[in-house]
């Protein structure tokens, strides 16, 4: 497969970008986007030319690093998967790919597709988790949980901080990503002792880093590669009301 | 913003019911319950709410609407193609459609009834007639309330979920409420327009 890709180049956070066009040919259908751009930067390397900056780490879906604008989709256009493991099959052959960094103001671009999302650190770290003693892991059934409470602190734990929701939504909300942190403390008696400090910390610091205001487009659910649901908003909201 | 904006649904259908009687020959019902919704001191005290709610609603809105552009200074080259719930993506450009149809409409008729444009506050059912034979009135009219209706759709879902009380349960019950709400009640005004304007 070919491909004409228009990628967003910038050298630094205070540079001007632009978008440069490159010619990639001899792609397999079964590469992953991030493998093919691997490819492009073998050839840039040889030419002596600067390679494309773009963040990566596990390749395997689960660790959230990667995550680049693929042609007006965060992680490209197949849903519920992320830039690591979105095969090049899902694009026409021939086809012109248009690629750019996460756009918010909280996640500044550092290099080429490589945006600083420490930001969402620090909304963990204002109240993500639960205060215990270290020592040996506790009896798993000293604490009962209803199996409904698990399975639904699962699904919001599964959140992989990648991002995707900020860069989706046209508000550039980070609401999605907050609410599942809270939703997986929230459900589980562990997270319910400082259940109020911790929804008024973390909406608090999501505020002040300058992250926009949910309004319910349902984006951020549409491209989440991990399928977080919007339900999580609600029940971050009646956290947030309770703490109040 | 969103109980502000609930407070403001809640009103639209008793509007909406008083309206109706426009549809009567005899010009007394929709005067005399105009009248009392002038009068009437609970009426009076509802209105001081009903006018802050509609403020609250609209300052929010734009507050909320600057922080959110605020928050992706530089814009994506590639327009979005995420599906999303389509209506909610133009609800600042539905709001300020509406907003403008009521300054149109106090000009009309609440502006009157204070005195700051001539005409006579007991007999607004002439006022409605007379408007309602204007063309140009009707089409801005229907336009405003179709806007009004893809305002509503989302506004009413989202209301709940900004409230917190949505959830796997009850999230198609208050979607098909809203469908329900943002079609029933723009249609009502709309269909007050075209019976006066065409078959009148």
């Amino acid at each position: 497969m070919k491909f004409t890709l228009k990628i967003w180049r910038q050298k630094n956070a205070e540079a001007k970008g632009a978008f440069v066009t490159y010619e990639i040919d001899d792609i397999s259908p079964e590469m992953s986007f991030l493998e093919m751009l691997d490819a492009l930067n073998k050839g840039l390397v040889e030419e002596n030319k600067d390679p494309v900056a773009f963040d990566h780490d596990c390749r395997e879906g689960i660790c959230g690093s990667c995550g680049m604008y693929i042609n007006g989709h965060p992680h490209g256009p197949v849903p519920a998967v992320t830039t690591c493991l979105l095969s090049m099959r899902h694009f026409r052959d021939g086809e012109t790919i248009t690629v750019e960094p996460w756009r918010a103001k909280p996640f500044p671009v550092i290099k080429d597709l490589m945006v600083d999302r420490s930001a969402l650190d620090k909304i963990q770290t204002a109240g993500g988790f639960i205060s215990v003693n270290t020592g040996s892991a506790p009896e798993a059934n000293s604490i009962l949980v209803k199996k409904h409470d698990a399975d639904e602190a699962f699904n919001s734990g599964i959140c992989i901080g990648c991002g995707a929701c900020v860069a989706a939504c046209k508000n550039a909300s980070a609401m999605l990503f907050v609410s599942a942190k809270i939703s997986q403390f929230a459900l589980l008696p562990q997270g319910r002792i400082e259940a109020k400090e911790r929804v008024r910390s973390m909406v608090e610091k999501m505020d002040d880093l300058g992250f926009g205001n949910c309004s319910n487009t349902g984006a951020c659910e549409a491209e989440c590669p991990k399928q977080i649901k919007l339900t999580n908003i609600a029940r971050l909201k009646r956290e947030f009301y309770k703490a109040l | 913003m969103a109980l502000a904006g609930l407070f403001l649904l809640l009103f639209l259908p008793v509007h909406l019911a008083i309206n109706f009687l426009l549809l009567k020959s005899d010009p007394d019902p929709f005067n005399r319950a105009a009248h009392f919704m002038a009068t009437f001191p609970v009426v009076k005290i509802i209105e001081i709410v009903l006018f802050a709610a509609l403020i609250i609603h609209f300052l929010s809105g734009i507050y909320l609407q600057i922080i959110n552009w605020m928050a992706r200074p530089v814009r994506y080259s590639v327009a979005s193609r995420t599906e999303t719930f389509f209506f909610s993506k133009f609800m600042i450009w539905t709001g300020a459609a509406v907003l403008t149809f009521l300054v149109i409409h106090f000009f009309n008729f609440y502006f009157i009834r204070l005195g700051l444009v001539e005409g006579n506050p007991e007999d607004f059912y002439s006022v409605a007639h007379d408007l309602f034979k204007i063309p140009e009135y009707n089409i801005i009219y229907l336009l405003c309330f179709i806007l009004l209706g893809l305002h509503l759709f989302h506004a009413f879902s989202s209301a709940f979920q900004t409230l917190g009380l949505d959830n796997r349960i009850w999230k198609p019950v208050v979607d098909a409420v809203a469908w329900i709400y943002a079609i029933v009640i723009p249609a009502g005004f709309a269909s007050i327009s075209l019976i006066l304007w065409l078959f009148r």
